[in-house]
């Protein structure tokens, strides 16, 4: 018999907010992460709006040592998964624990610094902590060394929908007996000029805002932040009396095969068919989709006919929102902390609005949620991550009973 | 007129369309000459790279006025418009 997987902690950083609670008041408020992008040669970018974490101060959070060692995605990974690790109270030391974090960039901003310092001022030397800050893995190691975790722990890289891919791995490996709990969601920090730049250069960033699903609609904003969580087997879970956030109830992955970066209808009806499969759901359980709404004119039209596709009648009153409009796209990071958005459909009542939404797309006929949160109690919720690359993960949650 | 903007601008469509420049007819569109999105996002690099302009061109909007690629002569009429702009 397969074993049931549930969550018993949560933490994030993000835009709107520096704790899972916090960035679940901001999705509830509306309210948006957006802003004015601070950081060195800025003034160079076409594109210079984004979620970005202001008034950080990373020296409130980590040691000197820490600090050399940590690059900005792996600082708001360690935050997040301190919250979830203090809420959860799970044992994590030993060899029946792991980590699977999602990251795209990974330490982006140390490389974008130390190019900086040996191709533009000429530098022949570079701090010796480079690599082991730069590295892809490097969050989920800290997280294991952090925790005293021994058992599996890695890091899954797969554009826009890592942190979904991780997460639905973690699942997967507490149902199959390979592990108790896992320490799972994701972690991004790109706004730097180079990783602004390079997004540039794909013509598919917007300069004025995130708005998903709407006619006026210009393109995507990044953002930065992490979300962490505490999986655990059902039965560990209730054997230490631990409170229930919500039950990771399925997983799907499908790919497109057919573009780099243009998504495609038929692996989004997959993907989400899989996961209510998965999940043992059927359609009407459904009260809430996350979409990967990422603003885009590709993403928006395709997931749009996909949720109709696979949710038939049924598909325009459902609640479906994108929460990119108000912490923006955390590329990897992004379906961890979107994730946030299904546990307070389930737990709360409330469903996150997609805002600066004024002008419906007629090709997107959905209930977006438009501006503001709605009420509703759903029973089970999923998540949508599609990624550049044609790689889709969507995750099935239901209500904890 | 070999260094016109027009004969320039149909070169740069032509490598994306895998074409020999003299195939590409002012009133083609991009969809009839076989450029498609990853191919356009490459020639509008390779027209602000060529001409050192900025071109207004977003992949969200495409059918904009800001930057007409309705066919090749309106993309060599913007590119002008472009380089006049920027003297």
């Amino acid at each position: 018999m397969q074993r049931r997987v549930v969550i018993t902690g949560m933490g994030a950083v993000s835009s709107l907010g520096m704790s899972a609670q916090a960035t679940m008041d901001g999705m509830a408020a509306g309210r948006s992460g957006i802003s004015a992008l601070e950081f060195q040669d800025v003034e160079r970018l076409q594109i210079r709006i984004g979620g970005q974490i202001k008034g950080y101060d990373e020296a409130a959070h980590f040691s000197r040592q820490e600090l050399t060692l940590y690059d900005r995605f792996t600082q708001f990974a360690v935050l997040a998964a301190r919250e979830a690790v203090a809420q959860s109270g799970a044992a994590l030391a030993g060899t029946q624990s792991g980590v699977v974090l999602g990251t795209s960039g990974g330490g982006l901003q140390t490389q974008d610094e130390n190019f900086r310092k040996v191709y533009e001022e000429g530098k022949n030397r570079v701090h010796p902590f480079v690599v082991p800050r730069l590295m892809n893995n490097a969050a989920a190691s800290h997280l294991s060394m952090l925790h005293g975790i021994t058992g599996p722990s890695y890091t899954v890289s797969t554009a826009c929908a890592s942190s979904n891919h991780a997460m639905g791995q973690a699942f997967h490996m507490i149902r199959a007996g390979m592990a108790d709990t896992m320490l799972t969601g994701g972690a991004e920090s790109m706004l730097c000029f180079g990783g602004i730049k390079a997004w540039e250069g794909l013509r598919v960033m917007s300069k004025t805002g995130c708005r998903p699903f709407a006619a006026n609609r210009d393109g995507m904003v990044q953002g930065e932040g992490a979300a962490v969580y505490v999986f655990e087997a059902l039965e560990v879970a209730e054997a230490r009396g631990a409170e229930i956030l919500a039950e990771v109830a399925g997983f799907a992955m499908t790919s497109d095969a057919s573009d780099i970066v243009m998504p495609n209808q038929d692996g989004a009806v997959r993907a989400m068919r899989g996961a209510l499969a998965d999940a043992g759901l059927c359609l009407d359980d459904i009260g809430y989709i996350n979409a990967h709404g990422t603003g885009t004119l590709g993403n928006d039209r395709t997931e749009s006919a996909a949720i109709h596709e696979v949710f038939a009648e049924v598909a325009s009153s459902l609640p479906v929102s994108s929460t990119k409009s108000m912490h923006g796209h955390l590329i990897g990071g992004t379906g961890a902390v979107e994730l946030l958005a299904c546990i307070m459909a389930l737990r709360e009542g409330v469903i996150a609005p997609t805002i600066n939404h004024d002008q419906p797309d007629p090709a997107c006929e959905l209930n977006v949620v438009p501006n503001v949160a709605q009420e509703a109690k759903p029973r089970a919720t999923l998540s949508n991550a599609f990624a550049f690359g044609g790689l889709n993960a969507v995750l099935a949650l239901r209500l904890a009973r | 007129m070999v260094d016109s903007v027009a004969h320039k601008v149909k070169a740069i469509i032509a490598e994306q369309a895998m074409l020999d420049p003299r195939d590409v007819a002012l009133d083609a569109t991009l969809e009839s000459l076989g450029v498609d999105s990853l191919g356009l996002v490459e020639a509008v690099f390779a027209i602000e790279e060529t001409f050192d302009v900025h071109v207004p061109f977003n992949a969200n909007d495409p059918e904009s006025k800001a930057f007409d690629i309705s066919s090749v002569e309106s993309i060599v009429k913007a590119v002008e418009a472009l380089i006049a702009e920027a003297k």
